[in-house]
């Protein structure tokens, strides 16, 4: 299927455009928002603490008299920067396990997934922190420590999707020939799964977004005073009596971009065919 | 039968310890060691970080440390907490017990709306109420957990009074003070729930309608009704239980987020603190009990499948 093609399908379906529209429009602002921000994203301000929404600062001023406006234009940038590379480590090394242990088979797969799913027993955020309590929090230790542990689930996807394919006639041919097993899984079973694992990247992606806001509301996240929604939110929370705007826009903003994200992944599986893994794996 | 059983068991019992090796390996291989995280990168230096690493018996091999905590925590001893100075059995148990009152309130109250929603939207599939409530539960699946806690204390505590927002109530108070002073925790973690579950349960009923024994049924003109509770129901429903034990054992590590935004003293905001204060003898312990509740939920989702579902004791697993 050309890439046309399966656009034209996403977006034929409505939930689809709403949400490839959310997704562009998010990444749109993220990227150019820098050259229209209406005020400085950090710049604290004694007189402008707790102003609510004016014209001057259309959405409030935080705690600090920085306005919100701006954070919140900018407060995804980093986060779905960091949520796209840790996808990317996630998926590479999750389909090169996954992809390795369905060709290779036996012990090796069995006793490979035993240790997959004992990882898989320890909730992920637990693993983050750990890391993240030794490492220190920010991109460059996140996106490896992310990448490295929601990898997991790729290779539960890959290996189940590749596990269809091994025993055919064309990989047992290739087999024949005496291919190596490098060439088999990148000509022969990567170019059948790529779909299933293209969906399951989108997937990613969207828990990469919600687990980043959620580490970065326990302070394990983005580093301060990086512009942030989950930083802003935990921020808020204290003066939300008073100030309920500080918490309300961040909250609109994760929640469309990851609501986007989430309509966009189901619109792609259904353009390409495939049944989207939601939820719980099966034991 | 019994086989089985025991085949399970063992398979389990390998995951637990695989998990502590790995909980093990994963504090081993990071840069410094408990005393250098906990002392901070400047303090950690000469006669301090030595008398530190005497204490802790961080100067002994790895394996025989591996061994001696192994040996520990056979004997329900899981350690010293660094930063409180405390046996961590003795910091766990009371938290333990509260996020355990927490999920379980939350399971008993969700559990059981979510199975009969599920029903309900299902047989009404793709009318308003269906698409209405199928909606609602997908944005509560896919928004973070934080951001349901902080939308249902502005509404329900700040704008509307009918409760506290977060808990003051210490840690060792009774479990029905730390239910009602502030059931908003439990609420949105059985808003998490009921979203994962009414899915599940919404497709497993529309699967199981479009069997042929339905249709047959149909044919020779039972009643809708009857068809509904002596036909799909059991057979939609049971298959499902255990996938919702699963559900509820992977869904565990919401509280983490959940007890952080309401300041419910259970152990997962107990965890945030460990790794805020760098303890990682109590980070680890903690890692290991969530593994070992993790492992537990799916043994007995497992288990349940079994003894629900004959089909699958002849299987191998």
């Amino acid at each position: 299927m050309s890439g046309t093609y399966v656009l034209r399908a996403v977006l034929s379906q409505p939930s689809g455009a709403i949400g490839v529209t959310l997704v562009v429009g998010h990444v749109m602002l993220a990227v150019l928002s820098q050259l229209v921000l209406p005020h400085d994203p950090i710049a604290q301000s004694a007189e402008l603490i707790l102003q609510a929404p004016s014209l001057s600062h259309p959405f409030g001023t935080d705690r600090l008299g920085r306005d919100i406006l701006s954070r919140a234009m900018l407060g995804g940038r980093e986060a779905m920067m960091i949520a796209t590379l840790a996808t990317l480590v996630a998926m590479i090394w999750g389909t090169a396990v996954g992809l390795f242990l369905a060709l290779i088979g036996g012990r090796t797969d069995t006793y490979g997934m035993r240790i997959v799913d004992a990882l898989s027993s320890i909730p992920g955020i637990l693993i983050v922190m750990i890391f993240v309590a030794a490492l220190g929090v920010g991109a460059t230790a996140l996106i490896p420590i992310l990448g490295c542990s929601y990898g997991l689930s790729v290779v539960y996807i890959a290996r189940a999707a590749a596990l269809d394919f091994v025993a055919r006639d064309f990989v047992l041919a290739a087999q024949a020939r005496g291919e190596a097993r490098a060439t088999i899984l990148i000509r022969e079973i990567l170019p059948n799964v790529r779909d299933t694992l293209a969906v399951q990247g989108a997937m990613q992606v969207s828990w990469l977004l919600l687990g980043i806001a959620s580490l970065s509301f326990l302070g394990l996240g983005v580093a301060p005073p990086t512009p942030d929604w989950g930083l802003m939110i935990a921020d808020g929370r204290g003066v939300m009596p008073t100030a309920p705007w500080v918490v309300l826009w961040p909250m609109a903003m994760l929640s469309s971009l990851i609501v986007g994200v989430n309509l966009a992944a189901d619109a792609f599986a259904k353009a390409l065919g495939v049944d989207r893994q939601m939820g719980v794996r099966a034991a | 039968m019994l086989g089985l059983i025991l085949r399970r068991l063992g398979a389990a019992w390998i995951t637990v310890v695989v998990v502590a090796v790995v909980v093990f390996i994963g504090v081993e291989v990071m840069p410094g060691d408990a005393c250098t995280a906990m002392l901070g990168r400047d303090a950690a230096r000469g006669d301090v970080l030595e008398n530190c690493r005497d204490r802790m018996g961080l100067n002994r091999p790895p394996v025989e440390r591996c061994v001696g905590w192994a040996g520990d925590l056979a004997q329900g001893d899981l350690g010293v907490s660094m930063k409180r100075d405390r046996p961590i059995a003795g910091i766990v148990a009371p938290r333990l017990r509260n996020t355990l009152i927490l999920a379980l309130a939350a399971a008993l109250a969700g559990v059981p709306l979510a199975i009969g929603l599920g029903v309900m939207v299902a047989l009404r599939r793709e009318r308003p109420f269906d698409i209405i409530v199928s909606t609602v539960a997908l944005v509560a699946m896919t928004m973070p957990e934080f951001v349901i806690a902080a939308l249902l204390i502005l509404i329900f505590a700040i704008w509307l009074g009918w409760s506290a927002g977060v808990v003051t109530a210490a840690y060792d108070a009774p479990a029905l003070t730390l239910l009602f002073a502030t059931p908003l925790p439990a609420v949105t973690l059985a808003l998490v729930y009921i979203a994962h579950i009414l899915r599940m349960v919404r497709s497993s009923v529309i699967d199981t309608a479009g069997a042929d024994y339905i249709l047959m049924a149909r044919m020779k003109g039972v009643p809708e009704r009857q068809i509904v509770r002596r036909h799909l129901l059991p057979n939609a429903i049971l298959p499902t239980i255990p996938v919702i034990g699963l559900t509820l054992a992977w869904l565990l590590s919401g509280v983490v987020i959940v007890e952080s935004a309401f300041n419910y003293p259970g152990i997962g905001r107990l965890a945030v603190n460990a790794v805020a204060d760098r303890d990682l003898p109590l980070v680890q312990a903690i890692t290991l009990i969530f593994g070992l509740i993790y492992v537990s939920m799916t043994l007995i989702a497992d288990l349940l499948a079994m003894a629900l579902n004959p089909r699958l004791r002849t299987r191998r697993l």
